[in-house]
């Protein structure tokens, strides 16, 4: 493994507050100098000059679809995806055929992420047994297997019932685990294929109210709020689920939120065209809960920005809006959409950008540093990112090397671009 | 954004003013060659037209089929199950087969919003929406619009009633265009569980209480009360609809003399609609269903038939 000597860049870690022009040097597989000039024989040299260094990015969730929709993803496509997008590290939610619910299937997963490069793989386990509501998985049990699972979710769905949820914040303390709530109250968005407003009106789409997420914010907060237990909301969609989370945190109550590059970018006006690739749940909001959750996203109220990354084969994305899937990838554009949403609308600075693709999550998921987030400092792991913020990027899905196409920026010119990834100490790619 | 291309009828937004005055115009005309003995002229000679259904329907089925005839197209009938991928064939790969086989125009009718305009991007042949999901169905609202025409002269400033389930009908999203593109004043009725919010808010007017309007009302419209409505809990019964806003002959006494009461069918006698009302001769029901063949042929025509003259202009 060779020397790898990055020569003039900006060196941002949130990890440890640098920000500084400097030259950074990667040797075994770990960042071992970082100077203002450094002159090393020998070493394979990345010029940095108008580019960024930051510590590899946290995606906290992803869909992989292994086991049982290989078609759509792989473990191994999903974590070069993952690294293609800048993420070193990546959480995946444990909605698969069968589900994540108990030790062997994580640490199947786990095997199967130790092979050839990727990005780091962390599963989420499920709150119950096959993700029903009903029972609760071994959550401990997963805890102590060797996928050392920390977060648990019953992503896509919700857990519907409020003492089970009440019972899984409380469990999960033995270990300081962490509770995802994907908050949609399904009795309240029934079959709803998009944000009810005037738009699914119009369009005669039934419609999933913005309150079906926000009763379901409100209760999970009183019931984290009452236990005492680690709460995570999942990628939220309305401005008054994010009022309910600012009043929380402020009141000390433990909760972090996150939200997804598309939820920042689009509105239910981008659904008029009727691509199913604007199908996503929760939905995509009106033009006042978009701006409430950039706005949330700058002041650090919202602390992370995850993919949601949900692959879907394109025929069934390509069938009538009812019946096409919900979600969207998203591993590939998120810094891009995400830098062209905040960063260039003067909302944030890059800094803050790369503090929610990486501190953010970090903590949300409760990571010791030696899983995720040692940051850039002499000593820690080579696992880095360069970015180049003034490069566009013209979207092309089907270049991507997520297996799946259903992406709502195809053809769409954004900015921010990652330019290499360094993972283990390694160029990736090369 | 307008729907539908120069090629397709997708909803009523789509068209002028000017337009639905074109089509009610050569309606008129067409009307007049189904009281021929031979109903048939030879506008769509050579076009063939596949009506694509995939809901169950009798009434706009056979509307379009003859409206087709008479215009001398041939038609196609095509009524597919409406399943997902993993049950049969998909949407588009139906279209793209139909479209192989040379057809000129696509009259679909599918239970999923927004599948004719899906459709229309992946053919080239012109794709006439028959009724969409809860979206919308322009042509009932056309026919609706001549009904009235017919009757009235102008529906401008005119007062329509729509009453019922307002939510999940593309009767009434379709004829909320037409009538306010055409002056009316609306008046959008039923329980406050089957209007959307959403339209209090874009400032047309709602009422709960039928009583309290129905005396103002040159045109009563119902709408069909299904009756999952009720298990879904959106209604807490039949009786309890039907006590508050069927039209019954208590009800009309409080309407004006003139009063046109109209209904797209089928209606479900004794629900909003009582037996009696249905039948009494202000009722348009009939005439609506008559004037849907003219409607349609005007429609046909309006996509098939001058295309066909554009393009030999071109030549």
């Amino acid at each position: 493994m060779g020397k790898i000597l990055i020569k003039g860049a900006r060196i941002i870690c949130p990890f440890s507050g640098r920000d500084q022009v400097g030259d950074l040097l990667v040797e075994k597989g770990r960042v071992t100098k970082i100077a203002d000039e450094l002159d090393i024989s020998g070493a394979r040299v990345v010029d940095g000059k108008g580019k960024c260094v930051s510590p590899g990015f946290l995606d906290m969730h992803v869909h992989l679809r292994e086991p049982g929709r290989e078609d759509e993803e792989t473990i191994a496509s999903g974590r070069m995806a993952a690294l293609r997008g800048g993420f070193t590290a990546i959480c995946c939610m444990p909605n698969t055929q069968p589900p994540v619910d108990n030790p062997t299937v994580v640490e199947e997963i786990m095997k199967k992420a130790s092979i050839g490069e990727g990005a780091d793989v962390f599963p989420v386990g499920a709150i119950t047994l096959g993700m029903e509501g009903k029972t609760l998985a071994e959550l401990g049990s997963m805890h102590a297997s060797a996928g050392r699972v920390r977060a648990f979710s019953e992503d896509g769905w919700g857990l519907q019932d409020a003492g089970l949820m009440r019972r899984a914040l409380e469990y999960v303390k033995m270990f300081d685990g962490v509770i995802i709530s994907h908050c949609e109250d399904r009795s309240l968005s029934a079959e709803g294929q998009m944000h009810e407003g005037m738009r699914s009106f119009q369009l005669g789409l039934r419609g999933n109210p913005s309150v079906s997420e926000e009763v379901m914010v409100a209760r999970d907060i009183l019931l984290a709020e009452y236990t005492g237990g680690r709460l995570h909301l999942a990628h939220l969609s309305s401005a008054r689920s994010v009022e309910m989370l600012r009043e929380a945190r402020a009141r000390g109550v433990r909760v972090t939120a996150e939200v997804t590059p598309h939820h920042l970018f689009f509105t239910d006006e981008d659904v008029d065209g009727l691509d199913t690739n604007f199908k996503v749940n929760p939905p995509l909001r009106g033009r006042a809960d978009r701006d409430a959750l950039r706005k949330a996203l700058a002041e650090g109220v919202i602390s992370v920005i995850a993919s949601d990354h949900a692959p879907h084969s394109l025929e069934e994305k390509e069938q009538e809006f009812d019946y096409a899937p919900s979600g969207v990838i998203g591993m590939e554009t998120a810094f891009a959409a995400a830098y062209t949403a905040m960063v260039k609308t003067g909302l944030m600075n890059l800094y803050q950008l790369v503090e929610r693709f990486t501190v953010g999550p970090a903590q949300a998921m409760g990571f010791f540093p030696e899983e995720y987030g040692e940051g850039i400092r002499e000593g820690a792991r080579a696992d880095l990112v360069i970015l180049d913020p003034d490069a566009q990027v013209v979207v092309d899905a089907f270049n991507f090397a997520s297996k799946s196409r259903n992406c709502p920026f195809q053809g769409m010119e954004l900015e921010g671009k990652i330019v290499q990834v360094i993972k283990n100490g390694r160029l990736v790619g090369e | 954004m307008t729907r539908g291309g120069e090629k397709d009828l997708i909803d009523i937004d789509q068209l002028s003013r000017e337009e639905i005055d074109w089509i009610i115009q050569t309606a008129r005309s067409f009307e007049e060659v189904s009281r021929r003995a031979v109903k048939k002229v030879p506008a769509l000679r050579g076009k063939t037209v596949v009506n694509l259904f995939y809901e169950p329907s009798t009434r706009t089925r056979m509307s379009f089929e003859l409206a087709a005839k008479r215009l001398s197209a041939d038609v196609l009938n095509f009524t597919a199950s409406s399943s997902s991928v993993a049950k049969g064939e998909s949407l588009k790969d139906t279209a793209l087969t139909l479209q192989a086989m040379g057809l000129d125009a696509l009259v679909v009718r599918h239970p999923v919003s927004g599948a004719p305009e899906m459709i229309s991007r992946w053919i080239d042949a012109s794709v006439i929406n028959a009724g969409d999901g809860m979206h919308a169905h322009p042509t009932q609202a056309l026919l609706d619009l001549y009904t009235l025409h017919k009757e009235l002269g102008s529906i401008e400033g005119k007062t329509v009633a729509l009453v019922g389930d307002i939510l999940h009908s593309r009767v009434a999203r379709s004829n909320i265009q037409a009538m306010t593109k055409m002056g009316a004043r609306l008046i959008l009725v039923g329980p406050p569980t089957l209007i959307p919010r959403e339209v209090e808010e874009s400032g047309l007017e709602v009422s709960y209480s039928f009583d309290r309007v129905i005396g103002e009302c040159d045109v009563i419209y119902l709408l069909r009360l299904q009756r999952e409505r009720q298990r879904e809990g959106l209604i807490p019964s039949l009786a309890e609809y039907a006590r508050f806003y069927q039209l019954n002959r208590e009800r009309l006494e409080k309407a004006r003399q003139e009063v046109i009461v109209m209904h797209p069918g089928p209606i479900n006698r004794g629900v909003e609609i009582s037996a009696e009302v249905a039948d009494l001769p202000r009722s348009y029901l009939l005439d609506q269903v008559t004037n849907g063949v003219a409607v349609r042929m005007a429609v046909l025509f309006k996509f098939l038939g001058r295309r066909e003259t554009e393009a030999e202009g071109e030549r």
